[in-house]
């Protein structure tokens, strides 16, 4: 783990930068944001890449910006590894060259070149100019040519949004094996949820330069008054629950939750193993009475522990605890009505479906 | 046939060493236009251009009285050295390097310019220092220009003409370049002669500038594309 102190102050026109926080990067920090929050200036500002009038940012031991003690580190002196949109990979090198260029330059300790290589899966790129490379074979070069430099602090600046949709789901496992695999702890600016559930441990909303929500991914998440985690297609919440066996027939897996058995598919676990379950809110329903004769199988009791009604939108925003953990509900005001719900009110939640989060 | 061999040594020594000071002189200066933001940068540059548009006589006439032994800049270069700067091959040196100034910084600057600013932070966030990314990165991604910068100069200064005539004259060995050499003979009615220089010169000239077209389009990665 890596504490990252930060206490910035940047101008910019009429968009200024506020953040005084203590940032304790686990494994993955994500940053999330609407476009013009501030995330790409945050991350500029910890590479050192612009200016800044104010501020000190401390990573570890070391003081990377002291304003008030004279103190600027340059980038090439923070011993950082930065991911760009695009990859900015030099069109004069080969695959090889360009990572050569960083391990050249790299202090301490390297990463074994071949278990770089192979996380990335571009052995076969090494002789290739980057001219030649597609999307997201350059974002792998960059995302290796990063680790060659020996980084103690990895930069992702939304690796993903200049790679093609369906490339996108091909570099998430790339993306998750270097976060396992080297242990750098890792500041991921991104601005779809998707990536981040996925990735991230701790999540840091920033809306207009200010942060304003920072916690763990599963906490961030269920922030009713978070217009940056309830937009209708990425709305959702995580929860923990143990596999307890695999129906090959079906193509299920049990999972138990708290007493509660749940049955999902495409889970790849071994029983006994927790797995982090992503269900979205617009997959959960909720009941007043335990349902017969439905073709939902979840069906778990729960309690009503909040209520976020927007009075603009025909939706309602309900969180229930099942066994202590957060599960966020979106339904219409209509419904919400129908069923007078109150706070602390014992419901039952149906789940239809939910993805992986992360291991 | 008399060919003039000294005057082509001449003037080949005249053109190498011209191109590789101004190569030299150009990149801090091509650097500094490039990523200045000053205001009087414009002045700048239009005093560099200077010698695209203005008649070589009238250069060659101002560093002929710059070059004077009796006064200024040619003074203190007699004290020094006890040679006059006029009628000598310093001096033509000098006056090449002014006179092909803006066809080594323009060529430059603009390969600096295209450089993408991106590229660089990427260096920088790999650990090279500006001077480490001026030379592994900002150098080879100029080549282009820099080819063309040299390729214009030697070539510019092979076809100098009246600035060399008006500070140099016509000494062999010391100032008797090509041109002035084929103006002679032309002036002496040796048609024979300046048929095979300038027939030596053309052919050269096609030559190097069929070498740069090849070199170039084999060059040809997109310069500063941030790939």
């Amino acid at each position: 783990m890596a504490v990252l102190r930060i206490d910035l102050e940047k101008n910019l026109g009429d968009f200024s930068l506020q953040i005084t926080q203590a940032l304790n990067i686990h494994t993955v920090l994500g940053v999330l944001g609407n476009n013009g929050a501030g995330k790409t200036t945050l991350l500029r500002l910890l590479a050192g890449l612009d200016p800044i009038e104010r501020g000190v940012i401390e990573f570890g031991n070391s003081t990377w910006l002291d304003s008030n003690r004279g103190i600027f580190v340059p980038p090439h002196k923070r011993r950082i590894g930065m991911v760009f949109q695009d990859a900015r990979l030099f069109p004069h090198l080969t695959v090889e060259g360009n990572l050569n260029f960083a391990a050249d330059r790299a202090a301490g300790q390297l990463l074994p070149r071949t278990e770089v290589i192979s996380a990335l899966g571009i052995e076969g790129l090494l002789p290739r100019t980057p001219e030649g490379l597609s999307g997201g074979e350059r974002q792998r070069v960059a995302l290796a040519r990063a680790l060659m430099s020996a980084p103690q602090l990895l930069l992702l600046d939304e690796p993903l949004s200049a790679v093609d949709m369906g490339y996108r789901v091909e570099l998430m496992p790339y993306l998750r094996r270097v976060i396992d695999r080297f242990h750098i702890p890792t500041v991921y600016v991104a601005h779809t949820l998707d990536e981040l559930t996925q990735l991230a441990d701790q999540l840091l909303v920033l809306r207009e330069g200010r942060c304003a929500a920072l916690g763990s991914v599963t906490e961030v998440l269920v922030q009713l008054d978070l217009p940056e985690v309830a937009s209708r297609e990425q709305a959702s919440s995580i929860i923990t629950a143990q596999v307890t066996s695999h129906d090959l027939d079906y193509q299920l897996t049990s999972l138990t939750l708290g007493g509660q058995s749940l049955s999902l598919s495409g889970l790849v676990a071994m029983p006994g193993a927790d797995v982090r379950v992503r269900v979205f809110a617009t997959d959960v329903a909720i009941a007043l009475l335990k349902p017969e004769g439905i073709s939902i199988r979840n069906v778990l009791p729960a309690v009503v522990t909040a209520i976020r009604v927007d009075g603009a939108s025909p939706f309602a925003d309900v969180l229930v605890a099942v066994d202590g953990q957060s599960l966020r509900v979106r339904m219409t005001r209509a419904s919400l009505d129908e069923l007078n719900l109150t706070e602390s009110q014992p419901v039952f939640a149906l789940l239809k479906t939910a993805s992986i989060a992360s291991d | 046939m008399n060919i003039d061999w000294q005057a082509f040594l001449l003037t080949a020594q005249l053109a190498g060493l011209t191109t590789v000071i101004l190569l030299v002189l150009a990149t801090p200066l091509a650097w500094w236009l490039a990523h200045s933001q000053r205001p009087w940068i414009g002045w700048v540059e239009a005093l560099i251009a200077l010698p695209l548009v203005l008649p070589p006589t009238v250069i060659g006439f101002y560093l002929l009285l710059l070059f004077a032994p009796e006064s200024g800049p040619g003074a203190w270069w007699f004290s020094l050295t006890g040679e006059p700067l006029n009628f000598s091959f310093t001096g033509l040196v000098i006056a090449s390097v002014i006179y092909s100034l803006p066809f080594a910084t323009q060529p430059i600057q603009g390969a600096f310019s295209s450089v993408s600013s991106g590229v660089l932070e990427a260096g920088a966030t790999l650990g090279a220092s500006p001077l480490d990314r001026f030379f592994r990165l900002v150098l080879p991604l100029s080549r282009r220009g820099y080819l063309t910068a040299a390729v214009l100069v030697f070539a510019h200064t092979l076809g100098e003409f009246g600035v060399v005539l008006m500070i140099g004259g016509n000494i062999p060995g010391e100032t008797r370049v090509i041109s002035v050499a084929l103006y002679e003979a032309v002036e002496t009615l040796n048609y024979g002669s300046a048929h095979t220089m300038a027939a030596i010169l053309l052919a050269f000239s096609f030559v190097v500038l069929l070498v740069v077209y090849a070199l170039n389009r084999r060059f040809s990665f997109r310069l500063g594309s941030g790939v």
